[in-house]
């Protein structure tokens, strides 16, 4: 608890990251929905379909992009190291890091969630058990990939540059903002490996169609298959000490 | 029993022997320095010690334990300042020693540790707008916060001004008061002989010369003497001080001469670094 604590309030005071992760998905919301709220996008109002897809864009940029930049750079400056040294066990300080992370896109969720009512008049969803566990399978897919992919970044400087490259690509074709139904062959090909391509599906289904969240077994099962795959290459490329000098 | 034994200790990277063989022991309550130029294995020796990097070969005994295979409660006891600053930088000074201090079972108290090393002034500053000294001094805040039995300082007061510096060391001393055992690594080899009890010389890897400050500056090069006569300096070194300059000044008074600029010097521990570590 203690922990936790520690990581909510190492979130929140900085600043640049805290807008990175937390409001960008917020401002974008805000920002789509009052340029096509009320059009219709794959038969369903604009802003109720933008609303999912902004959580989808939330789990990317908090549970991935965030996450996978704040620990590069706690690695390369040592802190983690300086952290080890101390008696609190090393679970411990990840698992507070990943509930921590998932608090931040609880509390990211439901402003969307809330902007949506009060702001574009979309309903709240209907099954809210449903979509409380679908946040919490998606950020420990994407929070896994992001401890995953800290392994191959080098340092402190690249974690941005890496991460964005990835994740702001990946979000734009996964159908978070659009509909991926005009894309183009390639970028439906892509998009149909994405994880968050999957996750944006959950999100819409649970969110839009009422559906229950094991109504979509195939691709409650591909965001967990990429969960699980991120979650090997994180035990085995995740390190506590910077890259030797 | 010792706080620290370390024995034929090894460690390779591949076909590297960064460590070929070291032997030490600290007693319990003993400040020992371990003197070496860069890349000699001060830090792999000492992130040994600490747990960070298992051992290519060899025995070592920290606190009665095996800094590898060690349980959590150990790291109670041991406090550790790594080489370079490690801090989150949004945190404030004070917030920093309070977080740290919730990791361990008998923490001390975080304000009178501000104090101890000296960022009262700086409590609610953010670690950011701290100066490079400043940092360094709150890493050896957070060693002390868990108030520890042994704690390892791996170059605390590089970068620091003389002042930081004395004020450092007057930390450390304060800390052997208490009786804690400190394992110092350092560059600068006015801090060894002010504070060591025993120093180390560690140079590619091995232990050239190990002892009291004091014994490794008496031995061998013995005592310097200079002056000046007819405008060119003269230096010479013997090992019985006493009579030589006797003979000079008796034999300058003679003449009626001064020796100018006459300066005698017992050879400081840097003269034996540079000694050893220059061959």
């Amino acid at each position: 608890m203690h922990e936790l604590r520690t990581q909510q309030r190492l979130f929140w005071r900085n600043r640049e990251a805290a807008f990175f992760t937390f409001f960008l998905p917020v401002i974008f919301f805000l920002i789509f929905g009052s340029i096509y709220g009320n059009d219709r996008i794959s038969g369903i109002r604009g802003a109720r379909f933008l609303e999912a897809g902004m959580i989808g864009y939330g789990v990317a940029s908090t549970a991935f992009a965030g996450l996978a930049i704040t620990m590069v750079i706690r690695r390369e400056t040592g802190v983690l190291k300086r952290v080890r040294a101390t008696p609190l066990p090393p679970t411990t300080y990840l698992v507070a890091v990943l509930v921590s992370t998932f608090v931040t896109f609880l509390i990211q969720s439901l402003l969307i969630i809330g902007i949506g009512r009060v702001l574009f008049h979309v309903g709240f969803p209907s099954r809210p058990l449903s979509l409380l566990l679908a946040l919490v399978v998606g950020a420990a897919c994407f929070a896994a990939l992001g401890l995953g992919l800290t392994g191959f970044v080098r340092s402190a400087e690249g974690a941005s540059a890496v991460v964005n490259f990835i994740y702001l690509p990946m979000a734009i074709i996964s159908g978070t903002f659009f509909s991926p139904q005009h894309y183009p062959g390639f970028l439906k090909a892509i998009a149909n490996v994405l994880p968050l391509t999957y996750f944006t599906k959950l999100s819409r289904d649970v969110m839009v169609n009422g559906h229950h969240l094991w109504a979509e077994k195939s691709a409650l099962a591909v965001v967990g298959a990429w969960g699980v795959a991120g979650l090997i290459v994180a035990v085995r490329r995740f390190r506590w000490q910077p890259r030797e000098a | 029993m010792s706080a620290v034994a370390v024995h034929g200790l090894t460690k390779s990277y591949g076909t590297h022997e960064a460590l070929r063989g070291v032997d030490f022991t600290i007693e319990a309550g003993e400040v020992f320095g371990l003197l070496g130029p860069n890349g000699a294995g001060k830090t792999t020796t000492v992130e040994i010690l600490e747990g960070y990097r298992e051992r290519t070969a060899g025995a070592v005994e920290v606190l009665g334990a095996d800094p590898q295979r060690a349980p959590r409660g150990w790291r109670d006891q041991v406090g550790v300042v790594l080489q370079s600053s490690s801090l989150y930088p949004s945190l404030t000074v004070g917030e920093s020693l309070r977080v740290f201090a919730g990791y361990y079972t008998r923490p001390r108290d975080p304000d009178e540790v501000t104090t101890i090393v000296g960022l009262d002034e700086k409590k609610d500053a953010r670690v950011r707008t701290l100066s490079g000294g400043q940092k360094r001094r709150l890493d050896l805040g957070l060693a002390l916060i868990g108030d520890p039995d042994l704690i390892f300082l791996d170059e605390p007061t590089t970068g620091f001004d003389p002042g930081a510096r004395r004020a450092a060391w007057e930390t450390i001393r304060s800390l052997r008061a208490l009786g804690k055992t400190i394992l110092l690594t350092t560059h600068y080899l006015d801090e060894a002989e002010q504070l060591a009890d025993r120093v180390a010389v560690l140079r590619d890897g091995a232990i050239v010369r190990e002892g009291t400050p004091a014994e490794l500056t008496g031995g061998g090069t013995g005592t310097e003497i200079r002056y000046r006569r007819n405008g060119s300096e003269i230096v010479e070194r013997t090992d019985d001080p006493t009579h030589r300059l006797h003979e000079l000044t008796s034999e300058a008074l003679q003449r009626g001469e001064l020796l100018d600029g006459l300066e005698v010097r017992r050879p400081t521990l840097e003269d034996v670094y540079l000694e050893l570590t220059s061959e």
